[in-house]
């Protein structure tokens, strides 16, 4: 290369570090540098406000693998993920392919089960207590009405985390719900027209030849995002439950946040967030190669 | 093999009419062409041929017997679009197969995973692939069957196209602008492959096109449609030589037809704006007429002999060469605003600007009445009138 290409290339060069340094500093504040901090905490004793700290190497994984505490949260959190996927992601779709369907009362539809979405969760949470309460719920004054007596849907260990389980797909609906309308909306109506002159009468016949396969890329990127914001379940449990009734709704956040913020082992808790953060790497690894792959059809 | 019968159909969205009282007779075996501009109701039309779209009136009879309340599957049609609507996500052996795993599995032998217990679908599978097989060799697509629609070229995917319809031997081909999408040059070829297929299939086709080109090369009869009306159905040659209206000699040709306005004076003869007459005609006098010359009826003469003045004269404005003829484009400047081409073999030296003499023949020219019908024309006795005239103006 000659003089003046080498030193183009060089002005090139610098003017590309130049272009991403503001989001290069930004991620390195907000992101890396935390990171960074954790994986040094998770590997200390520290306590908040402690003077004298001191590192302990990979004990806090150590003892969180034989605290009972943590594998039932971790369990309860599987448990809540498993039973919110399925529910949120078939659900979603469900709902997307009959609001699709709808012509003039589409836009009616979109908006009602998108509102659980805008809406806070903290404070959607009081009104569930409220709907779900014992005495004063209208939950319960239903099944009353029909005589099947009240279910302590929070305060009974075995109903406490299916409960918030609902409320989970309840909030998680309206988004899946869109995303996969929009899935819906890119298949081209040419393709169901081929297929009904083909023999594809009905609607079963449309959905597995055409929707069904043509969602796919739509399908499994719903299935990660649903799968991380459920690994993420916290509010509901800080505000209905507090991981009662006997821990029977412990989940990995809310352990965390009792660990670091209650008791103020903050070494411990920063080990903790490291296994969830391993989690949710999981999850986005997954997105990322099969998403990659299974777009071109 | 099947015969379409259209009885007064008729389609309206709301209050918008976008087909009246259609009546068609498609022969057995026959290729017929729908075409017409956009917006003339040419794809509605086969739409509801199809049972893609319900008629609002009328009655559909195919092979004699009524299709009206018959799904699109049922009526033994097969329907090429234009975006040939490819399943994306099935390899091209599967696109071809699925009309016929359609016919003859049932549904719980169609599903995932629950069809690998059929012992049935095992026995009727190896013969639909035979089928397939068989047709993608018709078509030259074997070595492509296992390829997927994104895979290949736009017309790899025109036969593949073509062979999902021609798997299921349906009694007719329906086709909606399948060669939009396709360059010119790809055009041309699919036009002889289709007019080939069709020929050995001996099926009925019909085919929607807004390419006059389209419709003239590969048709058996042509109806062109405007405006949701059949305007004129006949043979290509037909529609050419005898346009029923100015709309229909307006569409079809290529270059257009040149129309020049003309008001009838005494005698039936049709003078120009210019007070120039240029043929007798039957209409009556004081009305309006519209006089159409086909490019290739007009000839330039050679200049220099001022005892037979031309017809015409004209300002050569531009010349297309062809190769093998050219397009002159011509001003006449006694008619403002008023222009014509001629096809010619050559356009010899002449430069653009240059004043040339046009003549024309009145036996080949189209005269249309004030409301644009074909009327016939006189063609004797107002050339002469024009070249006295011509020459009076000379002396």
């Amino acid at each position: 290369m000659t003089g003046p290409g080498l030193r183009q290339a060089r002005i090139e060069r610098h003017t590309g570090l130049a272009f991403i340094s503001p989001a290069m500093l930004l991620f390195l504040l907000t992101s890396l540098a935390p990171l960074a901090v954790l994986l040094g905490l998770s590997v200390t004793d520290y306590e908040l406000g402690a003077i004298d700290t001191k590192g302990v190497g990979m004990a806090n994984f150590a003892k969180a693998f034989t605290d009972p505490v943590f594998r039932r949260s971790l369990g309860n959190t599987l448990l809540y993920v498993l039973i919110v996927v399925p529910g949120a992601v078939g659900l979603g779709l469900l709902i997307a392919v009959l609001v699709h369907g709808r012509r003039r009362s589409r836009g009616f539809y979109e908006v009602i089960y998108f509102l659980p979405v805008t809406s806070t969760l903290i404070a959607m949470a009081t009104v569930w207590q409220f709907l779900l309460h014992p005495r004063l719920g209208p939950v319960n004054a239903f099944l009353r009405s029909l005589g099947l007596g009240e279910v302590a849907f929070l305060s009974e260990p075995a109903h406490a985390l299916p409960t918030l389980a609902v409320i989970g797909i309840w909030q998680l609906l309206g988004f899946n719900m869109v995303l996969f309308l929009a899935g819906l909306s890119a298949i081209p109506k040419d393709l169901y027209e081929a297929a009904e002159v083909d023999g594809c009468t009905s609607a079963v016949d449309r959905f597995l030849t055409i929707t069904w396969p043509l969602l796919t890329p739509t399908t499994m990127f719903v299935l990660v995002t649903t799968s991380i914001t459920a690994f993420k379940i916290f509010d509901t449990v800080a505000v209905m439950t507090r991981g009662g009734p006997m821990g029977s709704s412990e989940v990995l956040l809310y352990n965390v946040y009792l660990e670091g913020f209650q008791y103020f082992h903050m070494g411990y808790a920063a080990a903790l967030t490291v296994v969830f953060l391993a989690f949710i790497l999981v999850f986005s690894a997954v997105q990322s190669l099969v998403l990659e792959r299974r777009t071109h059809y | 093999m099947a015969r379409v019968e259209l009885e007064s159909i008729g389609k309206s969205f709301g209050d918008t009419a976008v087909l009246s009282g259609i009546n068609l007779d498609v022969e057995d075996g026959e290729f017929l062409t729908l075409v017409g501009p956009s917006g003339c109701g040419k794809s509605t039309l086969i739409r509801i041929i199809a049972g893609l779209e319900p008629q609002t009136s009328g009655r559909i009879r195919i092979d004699g017997a009524p299709v009206d309340d018959l799904r699109p599957h049922e009526r033994r049609v097969a329907m090429v679009f234009q975006s040939y609507a490819l399943y994306p996500h099935l390899s091209v052996f599967a696109n071809m197969a699925l009309p016929l795993t359609m016919q003859r599995l049932s549904l719980w032998e169609r599903l995932p995973l629950l069809r690998l217990l059929s012992a049935r679908r095992r026995r009727v599978m190896p013969g639909i692939a035979q089928e397939v097989r068989s047709v993608a060799a018709q078509l030259q697509i074997e070595p492509l069957l296992l390829r997927r629609p994104a895979q290949l070229s736009g017309g790899q995917r025109q036969r593949v196209a073509l062979g999902r319809a021609m798997v299921r031997h349906p009694g007719v081909f329906l086709m909606d602008e399948p060669l939009s999408n396709l360059d010119a040059k790809l055009r041309v070829h699919m036009r002889s492959e289709l007019t080939e297929l069709h020929q050995r299939l001996k099926s009925t086709f019909v085919y929607v096109t807004h390419d006059q080109v389209e419709a003239m090369t590969m048709s058996d009869r042509v109806a062109m449609m405007d405006a949701g009306r059949i305007l004129q159905l006949g043979t290509p040659a037909e529609l050419y030589a005898r346009p029923a209206n100015v709309t229909v000699a307006q569409f079809i040709g290529s270059p257009a037809i040149n129309l020049l306005p003309a008001r009838i004076e005494d005698g039936g003869i049709a003078v120009l704006a210019d007070g120039s007459p240029i043929l007798r005609t039957l209409l009556p006098p004081g009305s309006t007429a519209t006089i159409g010359l086909r490019p290739e009826t007009l000839r330039l003469l050679p200049p220099g002999d001022p005892t037979r003045p031309a017809p015409f004269q004209a300002r050569l404005r531009r010349v297309e060469n062809l190769g093998a003829e050219c397009m002159l484009h011509v001003d006449l400047p006694t008619l403002p605003g008023q222009g014509l081409v001629i096809r010619a073999a050559s356009a010899g030296d002449l430069t653009p600007g240059t004043m040339v003499g046009v003549a024309y023949d009145p036996a080949a020219a189209h005269v249309f009445d004030a409301s644009g019908n074909r009327v016939a024309a006189v063609a004797t006795a107002a050339p002469a009138a024009r070249l006295a005239q011509a020459e009076g103006r000379v002396s």
